[in-house]
């Protein structure tokens, strides 16, 4: 494993105004959407960033890219400083980080030929001219599958996941080091959805990228992520090799997450314990005091609402934020103990 | 048990730009009384035609039942006058589908939506709606359900709202409740409450289910029965152990080798299906499947196999029998090695 560190993000925060208003527009509250993350990603690996819808893992995916300038914070590619960058030399930076979006459709325009999709950034960023350009782009399009051929056709004419090969070859046409995979096969139905992930994974191998993952599906994120972090209410709850967060998750929220998976094996079903929780997720609006999941927690005491638990690694690259989790862990380990005999 | 429901050899066809699409290619299945039948497949496989021909809500035009029947109560529901089904449907047959928020009506409260069904085949009168109104959202877990029933959709979570929806399917205590994909748009803990209250109610009010699915993780973890449907076909039909334990159609053996495994440890490569899903609007002869099957054999490009009991309960649309056994004893020569694979 190289340990090169590509990415560090350090305490970013993405804030909304929440508006009212159209002749009088004035500010109604603050969505606190990404609250004062960190981490950091090596060179080489992929790090699945999981949540629920509203947790804010899509506004840290943007605001690390400066496709929506965080609130403050920083962000450190390749040594660089991104988040005062601006002009050329963030342009020429952003060559190195691309995005896959979740619906290919809608990051595809409609009445642009494939071909002039992928040469548009070649285009863009000068990377080759002419002729170059047309074998650039029939060279991307073998990279990911697709017949050379289809570079005169329209977005229209491919299916879901064809489309989304097109996404990625237009990721890969600038050559990037990182790319930001927001919900990249969500849309996707499970037969086509693995091929997408073993091409991912190919290209990975052969052109030595980095990706931050973004799913919601854990499945998939336990599949294709070297390390995951589990976001909740714009703040990471826990962070950890994959293994180790599947395995043994130690902040409560993981472990009811996990427990939620519905598990394609009828007899493991029929057996599970399930973690039950209750309501839904608070809004960012106006976020519980102290640690935010508390309001779902069955382990939630006088602390938790006093004092906001800090994101602290209590195993070697194990990280947790949760006063809890050594009592949560034992009372756990011996239940189980309990259940087995 | 006794049989609710007899599907006989439904054919659906949609018009679109002069051709035909051939959605459902006779489809036969039967229901019988309390059990939950899973009807899962891909996009376009034909398994909400199938529920919404039942339930005779498929547009005409462009779409028409071509033939077939559903015996239901003695009758034959493809063959009722329009007002004849009207009474039927939210009535003794009942339905959930996958957006609550387009399905209901953002204008009137949930309350007044729920009490329609009272009103119309209940004749309740409005105080009396009411009442039973606020019964029914107390029953499928709305807090404080008194003071919500007044409330208009957009004022509701996702999860909330699809309570609604249950709440305004079991009004009338249907003897079958048709869910369509209902948990697809939420989020996984959400999903678990939603399917766990589906099971308790299905339990309290002893119904019949249907459910539409494309997630075999749901499908394991609710279903008695499996059928697994492929370009408007059923492929296989077996009770979800062995659905699951001991698939015996390429297609359902492909599916569950390209889901990415959330419980075994070391990481494999995922098996996807390779290739297209067939265009329904220009059939080829064979086996619909025929063209993506590794297990292809010649006769399979010129004869479609009709769906044949290889054992007692499990039957299949397939020449070959993946566990390898013979498709008329139904011995499997190697029992569960296809699914290890």
């Amino acid at each position: 494993m190289s340990a090169e560190e590509l990415l560090r993000v350090s305490n970013l925060k993405v804030y909304f105004t929440q508006t009212r208003g159209v002749l009088l527009r004035h500010g109604t509250g603050i969505v606190r959407a990404v609250d004062d993350v960190s981490f950091s990603l090596r060179r080489g690996e992929t790090l699945g960033l999981v949540g629920e819808s509203g947790s804010g893992k899509s506004s840290l995916g943007r605001a690390i890219l400066q496709l929506r300038r965080p609130t403050s914070g920083s962000v450190l590619f390749e040594g660089v400083e991104l988040t005062t960058l601006s002009g050329q030399r963030l342009r020429r930076l952003r060559r190195k980080t691309q995005m896959i979006f979740q619906d290919p459709y809608a990051s595809l325009n409609p009445r642009m030929t494939v071909g002039r999709i992928l040469a548009e950034p070649i285009r863009l960023h000068r990377l080759t001219s002419g002729a170059g350009v047309r074998r650039r782009v029939s060279e991307l399009l073998h990279l990911v599958g697709l017949n050379p051929d289809f570079a005169h056709r329209y977005p229209h004419e491919f299916s879901g996941g064809q489309r989304q090969r097109i996404g990625i070859a237009r990721a890969l046409a600038v050559n990037p080091s990182l790319i930001v995979c927001d919900e990249p096969v969500s849309a996707l139905d499970v037969s086509i959805r693995a091929q997408l992930i073993n091409l991912l994974e190919d290209l990975q191998q052969r052109l030595q990228l980095t990706y931050l993952f973004i799913a919601h599906d854990l499945s998939v994120v336990r599949h294709i992520s070297d390390v995951v972090a589990v976001m909740y209410l714009g703040k990471l709850v826990e962070v950890a090799d994959s293994d180790d967060v599947y395995e043994d998750p130690l902040h409560p929220y993981t472990q009811a997450l996990l427990s939620a998976v519905p598990i394609p094996d009828p007899d493991l079903e029929r057996r599970r314990q399930r973690v039950r929780l209750e309501g839904d997720i608070p809004t960012a609006l106006d976020p519980p005091s102290g640690c935010r999941f508390r309001t779902r927690c069955q382990y939630a005491q006088q602390r938790c609402s006093d004092e906001e638990p800090a994101l602290v690694e209590v195993r070697s690259g194990h990280s947790v934020a949760c006063h809890f989790w050594e009592q949560i862990a034992a009372t756990r380990s011996a239940a189980m103990v309990k259940e087995v005999s | 048990m006794a049989r609710v429901l007899e599907v006989r050899d439904l054919r659906v066809e949609f018009r679109s730009r002069g051709k035909r699409v051939r959605a459902v290619n006779g489809v036969s299945f039967h229901l019988d009384d309390g059990e939950t039948l899973g009807l899962v497949g891909e996009s376009g496989c034909g398994k909400s035609v199938t529920a919404l021909s039942i339930m005779r809500l498929i547009p005409r035009p462009p779409g028409r039942i071509v033939e077939g029947e559903a015996e239901f109560e003695g009758r034959d529901l493809l063959a009722l006058s329009d007002d004849e089904i009207r009474r039927v449907r939210g009535n003794s047959i009942a339905m959930v589908f996958q957006d609550p928020m387009t399905s209901l009506n953002p204008v009137l409260s949930v309350g007044r939506q729920i009490g329609e069904a009272l009103r119309v085949h209940r004749a309740m009168g409005r105080l009396a709606a009411r009442k039973r109104t606020i019964e029914l959202l107390e029953q499928v877990g709305i807090p404080s359900a008194r003071q919500r029933v007044d409330d208009y959709p957009h004022q509701f979570s996702g999860g909330m709202r699809q309570r609604v929806m249950i709440a305004m399917a079991l009004s009338c205590e249907p003897r079958v409740l048709i869910a369509d994909e209902p948990t697809t748009a939420l989020d996984v803990t959400i999903q678990a409450q939603i399917l766990e209250l589906l099971k308790r109610l299905q339990g309290e009010l002893g119904m019949a289910m249907i459910l539409i699915t494309h997630d075999l993780g749901v499908m394991a973890g609710v279903a008695d029965r499996v059928c697994v449907m492929y370009a408007g076909y059923i492929v296989e039909s077996a009770a979800v152990d062995e659905a699951f334990k001991l698939p015996r159609h390429p297609y359902t053996l492909g599916l569950h080798r390209s889901l990415p495994n959330l419980v075994r440890g070391p990481r494999q490569r995922l098996v996807p299906i390779e290739g297209l899903p067939p265009d329904l609007a220009n059939p080829q002869p064979g086996c619909p499947f025929q063209p993506r099957c590794q297990f292809r054999l010649d006769r399979c490009a010129n004869e479609n196999p009709d769906l044949e009991e290889v054992t007692p309960l499990h039957a299949i649309a397939c020449w070959v029998d993946v566990t390898g056994g013979d498709r008329h004893t139904g011995q499997p020569r190697h029992p569960g090695v296809a699914v290890a694979g």
